[in-house]
């Protein structure tokens, strides 16, 4: 391995800190009694404590997946506190949050005060599991668009929930979605009445915190018929010693004719460069359901951060014309593992799904794809375009590809693309030769490889994007 | 300009080069001749920057000893080469390319950097010049190219980088006549008084068209021997054996 190389596996993690604010925090471990508490905390009603209830004893019963091609210890459950929340909790405006609080936003590079005024962008930003700030939000009204942190939902709109809670995603889903059905503590909730096209980009920024804090985010988002929402969503953690579980649902909801686009940019902490010690496991269920005929979802992601990435948005494509969309860059350095893709379910007609997918792996990160496409008996016409691209940086790092295919109509139209590559001494040779410095060569080589992700991304993430892939790859070659 | 002070290669302990000594003069062009494995390219490399050999002996650029320096830092000194087997990179659109290549030179030497539209305008001069269709402009660097299209894109990347020395590695070799003919062009834009080139080539048929004003007869990693375009009509009408047996012990 080159010298370059060694550095940027040097290169320390940028958001390494930690915010010394005084947490309200459970002592470690889950049983009822636990759930029980987390309800009366947030003040639920009754079928919020019964469906967590439900998804606790559904948990004890099941297993934890293995078959996902990434390694780590074994999690204890009993070893996570489930509910850490900032002290102050009554706030009527940004004022009133703590101004350390505000600095560590000002140290991520989301200042709230300076995005309200510039970006346009809402913000609803969410420090470990309470929200503490909402902006934007009487605009947002105006529209009759609701955006509020979940717990705000259960209480003001118990009827949305209750009706679209688990209804993408259930309880029964899997491991990890049960648990966070269990315990999840916060989250963000939308809904775009019919007809309403949301005046700005969504956005959320999440941050983990408190040292051996889960965090067990739900979001949920509906666009009623004829709605158009584009929800932005950014991460990044502070550096710990201790492995952070981060087990999000995310659920989305299309009506006729509505459209959802979700765009994530994940830069947890990946873990000490030397060791892998530390990092975030993600292990995230992202599901949207396209329930009524010509409705869309398109989901793209840029994942640059975790130590463990087992991550698959996926659509359920019910509705007759409907189209899912899937968009991936992920990026694995060092010790990171990621093993994601997607799953495209066809079941009406002439349902159409697009997956393309661009994984690179650098140091001794290990990555995979792992792609479902389903047509099912009644989905006549469906057709699916898959592509998957993998870049491979040095040669201790490994790409694996897995895609399913399961046809069982026969009209179906597949397509089914997968190259590998890797960046060769012979082009940043090349590069150099023209004066194109090796950083800049692998950024240019990377970006031009990522491209066709790229420009699926909002205005303000596709910068974004293009930045964090620099510093993720800082000198990855030599 | 370049000055190479008894130059001494080797890879792996093998020796390529054994004791080359050159000098090039702005407005000159020289050719250097020479069979397969004789070290042409390897001198090439070496004075591009390329890693991976031990050298000994120094290789000068306008008075400066290049050998330390990183093969962008020469290039950013203004040293070219044209590759005898240009690189692909995928998705990496050509014009982005060449525009990255010709900022990163700018900004090095304090000059503002050029936007989009302005360097679109140049590009599409130059691309006149060695007679290429706009449409490879926004293809991937060399992706798809057929030989004498990446050695036209290279010759492209020389007009508009405009360095003042030019290494041309086998830049004719795999080329038709016509090609040939655009490639000689190119170049002959490029020259001036202020500027210089080293050709590298089995064959005199490009120097018909360039005009050395030296031609060097290499052998076993050693020039032995240097003359003027007759040399070259020489070599190709006599082989390198004539050479060879009386020069090398």
């Amino acid at each position: 391995m080159s010298d370059v190389i060694k550095q940027a596996i040097d290169q320390e993690y940028k958001y390494g800190f930690v915010t010394d604010i005084e947490q309200d925090t459970f002592p470690p471990g889950l049983d009822e009694g636990v759930i029980r508490a987390i309800s009366a905390i947030k003040e639920e009603p009754e079928f919020m404590l019964e469906w967590r209830l439900k998804s606790y004893k559904q948990w004890l019963k099941m297993e934890e997946p293995t078959w996902a091609k990434v390694s780590y210890p074994e999690i204890d459950y009993q070893a996570i506190s489930y509910y850490s929340a900032p002290k102050k909790k009554e706030l009527n405006s940004l004022d009133e949050v703590d101004p350390e609080l505000l600095e560590t936003y000002t140290k991520l590079g989301i200042p709230l005060e300076e995005q309200k005024m510039l970006s346009g962008v809402a913000v609803d930003a969410v420090f470990d599991s309470v929200s503490v700030a909402t902006t934007f939000k009487s605009e947002l009204e105006k529209h009759g668009v609701i955006f509020c942190p979940f717990s705000e939902a259960v209480q003001n709109h118990p009827e949305l929930i209750q009706k679209y809670l688990g209804s993408v995603v259930p309880h029964t889903d899997n491991y990890f979605a049960a648990l966070n059905s269990a315990v999840f503590t916060d989250g963000s909730f939308v809904y775009i009445p019919k007809g309403v096209r949301c005046p700005m980009e969504l956005s959320t920024y999440f941050r983990i915190n408190a040292a051996n804090t889960g965090q067990f985010e739900r979001t949920l988002i509906i666009a009623d018929e004829g709605s158009y929402v584009s929800y932005l969503e950014g991460c990044t953690a502070p550096m710990r010693d201790e492995n952070q579980l981060h087990a999000a649902v995310v659920e989305l909801v299309a009506h006729k004719d509505a459209t959802i686009k979700y765009s994530t940019v994940q830069n947890w902490y990946p873990g000490d460069p030397k060791t892998g010690k530390g990092g975030i496991y993600n292990f995230v269920t992202k599901r949207g359901t396209c329930l009524e005929e010509n409705s869309k979802i398109s989901w793209t992601q840029v994942e640059t951060g975790s130590a463990i990435t087992w991550k698959y948005p996926s659509c359920i494509l019910k509705g007759d014309n409907s189209v899912g969309e899937f968009y991936s860059v992920a990026l694995t350095n060092n010790f990171q593992q990621a093993d994601t893709g997607t799953k495209m379910v066809h079941l009406g007609k002439n349902t159409k799904s697009t997956i393309i997918s661009k994984g690179i792996s650098a140091g001794k990160g290990q990555q995979t794809y792992r792609g479902g496409v389903k047509i099912l008996k009644n989905a006549h016409n469906a057709r699916n375009y898959s592509q998957c691209d993998s870049m491979l940086i040095g040669d201790k790092c490994g790409a694996h590809t897995f895609p399913y295919i399961d046809v069982r109509n026969p009209s179906a139209q597949m397509e089914h693309e997968a190259s590998t590559s890797s960046i060769g001494e012979d082009q940043l040779y090349y590069c150099n030769q023209r004066g194109i410095s090796t950083e800049d060569a692998v950024s240019l080589i990377v970006n031009g490889f990522c491209k066709d992700v790229f420009k699926e991304l909002p205005m303000e993430f596709a910068v974004e994007a293009q930045k964090l892939m620099e510093v993720s790859l800082e000198g990855a070659v030599g | 300009m370049l000055e190479i002070k008894n130059l001494h290669v080797s890879i792996n302990n093998k020796k390529i080069l054994k004791g080359i000594n050159l000098a090039i003069n702005a407005g000159e062009l020289h050719a250097i001749m020479g069979r397969n494995g004789s070290g042409k390219s390897t001198l090439a490399h070496v004075i591009a920057g390329k890693d991976g050999y031990e050298i000994e002996g120094d290789v000068l650029f306008n008075g400066e000893s290049l050998l330390d320096k990183s093969p962008e830092e020469r290039a950013l000194a203004g040293i070219f080469m044209s590759f005898q087997y240009p690189v692909v990179i995928p998705g990496v659109n050509n014009t982005y390319f060449l525009k990255a290549a010709l900022n990163a030179k700018l900004k090095a030497n304090d000059q503002p950097e050029l936007d989009a539209m302005d360097f679109l305008a140049l590009i599409k001069e130059k691309i006149k010049l060695v007679e290429m269709d706009e449409s490879y402009l926004s293809r991937a660097v060399n992706d798809g190219f057929s030989g004498g299209e990446k050695k036209r894109n290279e010759i492209l990347q020389l007009l508009t980088l405009e360095p003042t020395f030019a290494i041309l590695d086998e830049t004719d070799s795999g080329l038709d006549i016509d090609a040939l003919k655009i490639i000689a062009n190119g170049v002959n834009q490029y020259r001036n008084s202020e500027r210089a080139i080293l050709a590298i080539t089995h064959y005199q048929r490009l120097l018909d068209y360039m005009k050395p004003d030296v031609v060097h007869a290499m052998i076993d990693g050693k020039i032995v021997k240097t003359g003027d375009m007759s040399l070259a009509h020489e070599l190709e009408e006599k082989g390198y054996s004539f050479l060879s047996t009386k020069d090398t012990n």
